[in-house]
């Protein structure tokens, strides 16, 4: 159930708290790279940021009953700027570039509302939609831009989150260079898979996207990334595990603390197999076990193409509190069959009071039978033409 | 030949001495839900501590009330579809269905192959979730309660701060809890009318109201109660009860069942592009 047209006034609310928290040198100041923070010191998966996250000067993080800090309550991701730094942009932005970011997001949902009401097509109406376009290209470089194909809901049923990233990042792969490092061979498969999906659009279920057959979600991950809309995530905290409650298609990672070796390689899962433990006050979760059928991260949704080898692949995250509204998750993603090196990504998420409901996925897919039937009454429609065939 | 039948006697006198002490446990505890004084583990506020992954060890799933072994509903599965006998969950015999309820029962019985909705991987609701034959794990902080269920990745929020209302219907329904003693009970509400009790056909309607009542009785048993009420279907509320048991294995771990996936041959098979288009 989507939750943002119910509480609109409320996020707008907390949008302004945090707005003041990225107005504040917080995310922009990075205390020295300490080798010793770098989580399982494994120096191969190094986040790229192995910096030790900076904590608001005079504020102390609150704790749980066994002493750990308390992530506990309601967050969000959601955001306006992209997983992928589009071309050309610098790496940080300056106050002025994040309010422009967040200006063109907010006029983006406008625009759509006036081209659905079919009132405006004066030239800032057509410089709005031009913009919005530019957008969802970049949506769709980002691999979040649902079926480029066949359009999609329009700006007013998105959550991307008015708000720019708290670190002032233009992406949120950090690096100088802010792109997925796909290899050759990735980009190969990823191009020969779109150029199949064009023919196959739908085959059947299972040549669809995994959003579409309710079965994984990016918002889950890992590593957990914003999604079009319901970016609300509930953490539960115990001595013995930490609960994550992702919002979309209700997944739950359930992550043990005791230092237990990983289930065995023959299982294989969507979220993975997960781990945890304290490095101070930080959270270090790592997780392998990775099934081959999660789609490649950024490339375009599930239908650019299957991750292959993932057993290859491990992802560190680290979740740091940082301030009271905000939970800094920074991750390293390593899957040496698709990524040429290691990337690292980070999102300072907002505390947020938007309630998080059932999202019942599967149980109420229409669309993936109005998609195989349209697509079947589509051939027949195309064979009637064609009566000596 | 002869030692074995002796030590087969000798433990089978175990086994029913066993069964019948567990017996009396059970039927104390479920006249007495304070646990005959048992005191386990608590939170760091004193709570009972009922963290842990746990499962039902009965045939509730199959048919809440009492019945025989009985033939599959898919030929080709043979003894692993067959029905286990069951002794029953249901307290006081017969479920109370008013008469028109009681003729969709039959006809969701005869259509269960196709209407159950487990057989299509839909989130089980509640109670069925708790006695499906698959783990889930209770996650108690001081703060907060999920329960989450393997089978299709069902997971509730529990709001255990002042009673609130569901904005609108749910697979999971709408949990509200409090502590009754050391007896964890929650308030379920606003489920849909969609999911059953058994895979016999045993429903409800949208009117279905749930108390459920968690009571540690021993480090490994949580004893469970849930009563039903649904004026639609029921002419009174009745209950159901039984033990849960702790999976106590070293790698005890709640897997994941995105069943989703296994489905869609089923569910959307009929719609696959055809060779020749």
């Amino acid at each position: 159930m989507t939750a943002r047209l119910y509480t609109r006034s409320l996020t707008a609310a907390i949008a302004l708290g945090a707005l003041m928290i990225g107005l504040s040198p917080l995310g922009a100041v990075q205390a020295p790279t300490s080798p010793a923070t770098t989580p399982a010191a494994r120096p191969s998966t190094a986040p790229q940021t192995a910096t030790k996250p900076a904590v608001k000067a005079g504020w102390r993080v609150p704790r749980t009953p066994d002493g750990k800090p308390d992530f506990q309550g309601l967050w969000t991701n959601a955001t306006v700027i992209p997983l992928e730094r589009p071309k050309g942009a610098k790496e940080f932005l300056t106050v002025e570039e994040m309010a422009a970011a967040e200006k063109r997001g907010n006029r983006d949902e406008e625009a759509d509302t006036d081209a659905e009401r079919g009132t405006a097509d004066d030239a800032a109406a057509q410089a709005s939609r031009a913009a919005r376009e530019e957008r969802r290209q970049e949506r769709v470089a980002a691999g979040n831009a649902g079926d480029a194909a066949t359009g999609n809901y329009n700006a007013i049923w998105w959550q991307l989150g008015k708000r720019a990233l708290a670190n002032h990042r233009s992406s949120i792969i950090v690096g100088a260079d802010g792109r997925l490092p796909h290899t050759a061979e990735a980009e190969r498969q990823l191009a020969e898979t779109r150029e199949w999906v064009k023919e196959h659009p739908a085959d059947s279920a299972d040549g669809r996207d995994n959003i579409e057959r309710c079965l994984a979600w990016i918002s889950s991950g890992p590593p957990m990334l914003p999604t079009f809309y319901n970016n609300t995530y509930q953490i539960i905290q115990t001595p013995h595990y930490v609960g994550i409650l992702v919002e979309m298609i209700h997944d739950l990672r359930i992550i043990p603390l005791d230092r237990q070796p990983h289930v065995d390689a023959a299982v294989q899962q969507w979220m993975g197999d997960s781990r945890a433990h304290w490095d101070g006050d930080t959270l270090v979760v790592e997780t392998t076990n990775l099934n081959s059928k999660r789609n490649f991260i950024g490339g375009g949704g599930g239908r650019s193409g299957l991750a292959p080898n993932n057993d290859r692949m491990r992802v560190v995250e680290q979740f740091t509190r940082t301030a009271p509204d905000i939970l800094l998750y920074q991750f390293t993603v390593e899957n040496p069959a698709i990524y040429s090196h290691p990337w690292s990504g980070e999102i300072p998420m907002r505390a947020t009071k938007e309630p998080l409901y059932e999202y019942a996925c599967h149980e109420g897919n229409y669309a993936l039978v109005d998609i195989l039937a349209g697509a079947r009454a589509e051939e027949k429609a195309a064979a009637a033409k064609q009566p000596y065939k | 030949m002869r030692d074995w039948d002796i030590e087969m006697r000798v433990s089978r006198f175990f086994i029913i001495g066993l069964v019948v002490a567990l017996g009396a446990a059970l039927a104390t505890a479920q006249s007495a839900p304070k646990a005959r004084g048992y005191t386990g583990p608590r939170t760091a506020d004193g709570k009972p501590d009922l963290n842990g992954i746990w499962q039902a060890m009965n045939t509730a799933n199959w048919d809440i009330q009492a019945h025989s072994a009985a033939m599959g509903r898919v030929v080709a599965l043979g003894a692993e579809d067959a029905e286990p006998a069951g002794a029953g969950v249901v307290e006081g015999g017969a479920l109370p269905y008013l008469p028109a309820a009681l003729a969709k029962r039959q006809d969701n019985f005869k259509n269960r192959l196709t209407a159950d909705p487990e057989i299509k991987c839909f989130m089980p609701g509640v109670p069925r979730a708790t006695y499906m034959p698959y783990p889930f794990q209770i996650i108690q902080s001081t703060k907060s309660i999920m329960i989450a269920y393997q089978f299709a990745g069902a997971v509730r929020q529990v709001n255990m701060a002042k009673p609130t209302e569901a904005p609108a219907d749910m697979w999971m329904g709408w949990s509200n809890g409090h502590w009754d003693g050391d007896t964890l009970v929650l308030d379920v509400s606003s489920q849909n009318d969609k999911t059953w009790f058994d895979r016999v056909g045993d429903y409800h309607s949208d009117q279905l109201h749930v108390v459920e009542r968690y009571t540690p009785i021993s480090k490994g048993v949580l004893q469970y109660e849930a009563t039903i009420t649904d004026p639609k279907v029921f002419s009174r509320p009745w209950t159901m009860s039984m033990p849960l048991y702790r999976h106590v294995e070293k790698n005890a771990q709640l897997l994941e069942f995105k069943c989703g996936e296994f489905v869609e041959e089923l569910m959307y098979g009929h719609l696959k592009r055809q060779p020749n288009q």
